[in-house]
């Protein structure tokens, strides 16, 4: 337990340093966002049908970007290796650095998201559940995108593999997490569709560890 | 704290087989390493020195056979040093044996005297991306002392070694074995005193899997 | 022992499922033959739909058959994950390009009988064509990851992964799909789409679904003859180098 412990405060510290951390997520997804008046007008009707479902797509593949070094930089310089030869259960380090990661990555996006629903006519009101429905939404992401990110770790440019092997996976949190923003921009009940945004979380939480560390172990292998 | 010798420490390899793609490198290995011990392995390129590391640390599956440890207060009772170092770019030397020493959990030694027992004690706040290949192998092999294991498995400990680094490598080997320790290592050129040799390249491999149906 | 010997060994394999590859994929195709000769001439058109309904006959089959194909494939990663036998990877590998193009085949056939009961080529109401759609893309996925890995062995285990991983998102994939029609308030009636298609004369549509069975058996057996042939054409190569230079 420890080791894995030990991990997730290292990943902490190293997804924010060198690697750019969050900036590079955060900012692909503002400009993500902001690309939407531009393609379906700045009419103000306009962006409240479309703002909300962009704004969420945009927050999946922001996701995405982190994935394809999550696993991979470990399996080149070796520290995989040390971490599998040492005995501590794979299943540990997988979920400390998704954790570790999403943290870094995932509650940035999350922070981001209220300000880029107010650019796309969102009501300010909505902002907190913007933020609750992001946090939540994007730890699912995180969590079927770690299974994808360790089924490529072997792969050269293993990015778009990643998002082949993870968009299918996305597809629940997509709905629930989009209906949760679009029911609360219309002042609608949003209780059920943020639970089931919450469930597809938990789903991720329970394969997720599992299926990384296999397809970990066998990229090591 | 005293590393215990596991004085019963015995490993034993029984018919082991491995097959990387399609071809088999070896078969029907079988060897015995007892505490205290030192094991080359030697042989050219592809003939199956890392695999057989590999599979001895629990990293690669092996084709057939078993590999059994007696040590068993370990739920793994060896240390592994591939060909990458696992040295992280942007952490200081220190940081990353501390690193190691908190997620080992019990340290032996502190970081600090891992570091300067591999003669890194000058670049302790140098990132990893600062360090000489050299540099890297040493931090790499002080993960060996900060977390005591009496099996060492090292895949060829001195490359990028200058001449004082490769008397490092020698010298650790010497002082774990003197404890009871057991080191496999991958080796080119001069080896450990007092070792035993196992020449890959000399084991009948068939050329593909045919041989082994 | 056995894990790789299919490649090393397969003799036995190869002289059984010559005679049951071809015997599948002819009983398949006269079966499916008879069952589109029974759908498009004999049978009655639908009272509602008239003839456009008969697509139902190869539309519907292809529907049954892209999720058998993809439980098959689960089936077969499970045995190569747990027994670590060769010739489950083969099959898996094997019937996924075929499982592809019958769930290609539903969904196109699916549209074209959509265009005229929706007045749209693609309706997303659907829930189960929208899933179908999905499980296509886990299809290619799984494709992708073959390709992608540098052994056969790693990406057998890889490619095993990520259908297990399918298999158990599928369910919860098509409960949000038909979630989100309920949102959308087009559940009620769009419910069951093709269950609309009240065709009274079921018997070519299990005519035809036993011809797609058969013949799913007989290409994916004569895709795993290929893949074992390949394999074995490289290791055959690799000793004769080998032998060369040693």
């Amino acid at each position: 337990m420890s080791g894995s412990v030990s991990v997730f405060v290292r990943e902490l510290k190293l997804a924010w340093s060198g690697g750019g951390g969050p900036v590079l997520p955060v900012g692909f997804f503002g400009v993500a966002c902001i690309m939407t008046p531009f393609a379906v007008g700045p009419e103000i009707e306009n962006l409240k049908t479309a703002g909300p479902g962009v704004m969420w797509i945009a927050m999946a593949l922001a996701s995405l970007l982190p994935m394809e070094r999550l696993f991979q930089a470990d399996l080149e310089d070796g520290t995989l290796d040390a971490y599998a030869g040492s005995g501590v259960a794979m299943e540990g380090i997988a979920l400390a650095k998704t954790v570790a990661h999403w943290i870094a990555t995932g509650i940035p996006l999350s922070l981001a998201a209220p300000i880029l629903w107010i650019l796309l006519q969102g009501a300010p009101e909505v902002a907190p559940m913007v933020i609750l429905t992001s946090l939540i939404g994007s730890a699912a992401f995180f969590m079927f995108g770690a299974i994808g990110a360790a089924l490529a770790a072997g792969v050269r440019r293993g990015g778009l593999l990643i998002a082949l092997a993870t968009l299918p996976l996305y597809v629940p949190t997509m709905i629930f997490g989009a209906a949760t923003l679009y029911a609360a921009a219309i002042g609608e009940g949003w209780q059920t569709p943020l639970m089931l945004t919450g469930a597809a979380g938990l789903l991720g939480l329970a394969i997720s560890p599992f299926a990384a560390a296999m397809a970990l172990r066998t990229a090591i292998d | 704290m005293v590393v215990a010798p596991a004085s019963s420490l015995v490993l034993e390899v029984e018919n082991l087989a491995a097959v990387r793609g399609l071809r088999v490198l070896f078969e029907g290995l079988s060897l015995r390493v007892s505490g205290g011990e030192a094991l080359e392995l030697r042989g050219p390129n592809g003939s199956g020195k890392s695999t057989l590391l590999r599979i001895l640390a629990g990293l690669t599956r092996q084709h057939a056979g078993t590999v059994t440890y007696s040590a068993d207060e370990h739920d793994a009772p060896h240390h592994y040093l591939g060909h990458a170092d696992a040295v992280k770019p942007t952490e200081s030397a220190g940081e990353q044996a501390r690193f190691w020493a908190s997620y080992f959990g019990r340290p032996a030694i502190t970081a600090t005297d891992a570091l300067a027992r591999v003669g890194l004690s000058q670049r302790t706040e140098v990132p990893g991306r600062g360090l000489s290949a050299g540099q890297k192998r040493r931090l790499a092999l002080s993960r060996l002392l900060i977390d005591p294991r009496p099996v060492w498995l090292l895949d060829e400990p001195t490359a990028a070694l200058d001449i004082e680094g490769r008397k490092l490598v020698v010298d650790l080997v010497a002082e774990h074995r003197a404890t009871g320790g057991m080191v496999i290592a991958a080796i080119h050129g001069d080896g450990f005193v007092n070792s035993n040799t196992l020449d890959l390249s000399k084991l009948k491999a068939p050329a593909n899997l045919e041989g082994l149906a | 022992m056995a894990v790789m010997s299919i490649f090393a060994n397969p003799h036995r394999f190869m002289a059984v499922s010559k005679w049951f590859a071809w015997g599948f994929s002819g009983l398949g195709a006269a079966l499916i033959l008879f069952g589109v000769y029974q759908g498009l001439f004999i049978a009655p058109a639908d009272y509602q739909q008239g003839d456009a309904a008969r697509i139902m006959y190869i539309h519907v089959p292809s529907m049954w058959l892209s999720m058998f194909a993809y439980a098959f494939m689960v089936g077969a990663s499970f045995v190569s994950i747990v027994w670590k036998h060769a010739l489950a990877d083969v099959a898996a590998k094997s019937a996924a390009p075929i499982g592809a193009a019958f769930t290609a085949l539903g969904l196109i056939t699916g549209s074209i009988w959509g265009q005229p009961m929706w007045g749209t080529w693609w309706e997303w109401g659907d829930a189960r064509l929208v899933s179908v759609l999905i499980l296509f893309f886990v299809f290619l996925a799984y494709m992708a990851i073959w390709q992608a890995m540098d052994t056969p062995q790693k990406a057998a285990r890889a490619a095993a992964i990520l259908c297990l991983v399918g298999a158990i998102n599928l369910p919860v994939i098509h409960f949000s799909v038909d979630f989100l029609n309920t949102l959308h308030q087009k559940a009620t009636f769009f419910a069951g789409g093709e269950e609309k298609a009240t065709i009274g004369f079921k018997a070519p549509m299990y005519t035809v679904a036993l011809g797609y069975l058969a013949l799913f058996g007989g290409l994916t057996l004569l895709n795993m003859r290929a893949e074992i042939m390949l394999t074995r054409a490289e290791m055959l190569a690799q000793r004769k180098q080998a032998q060369a230079a040693g």
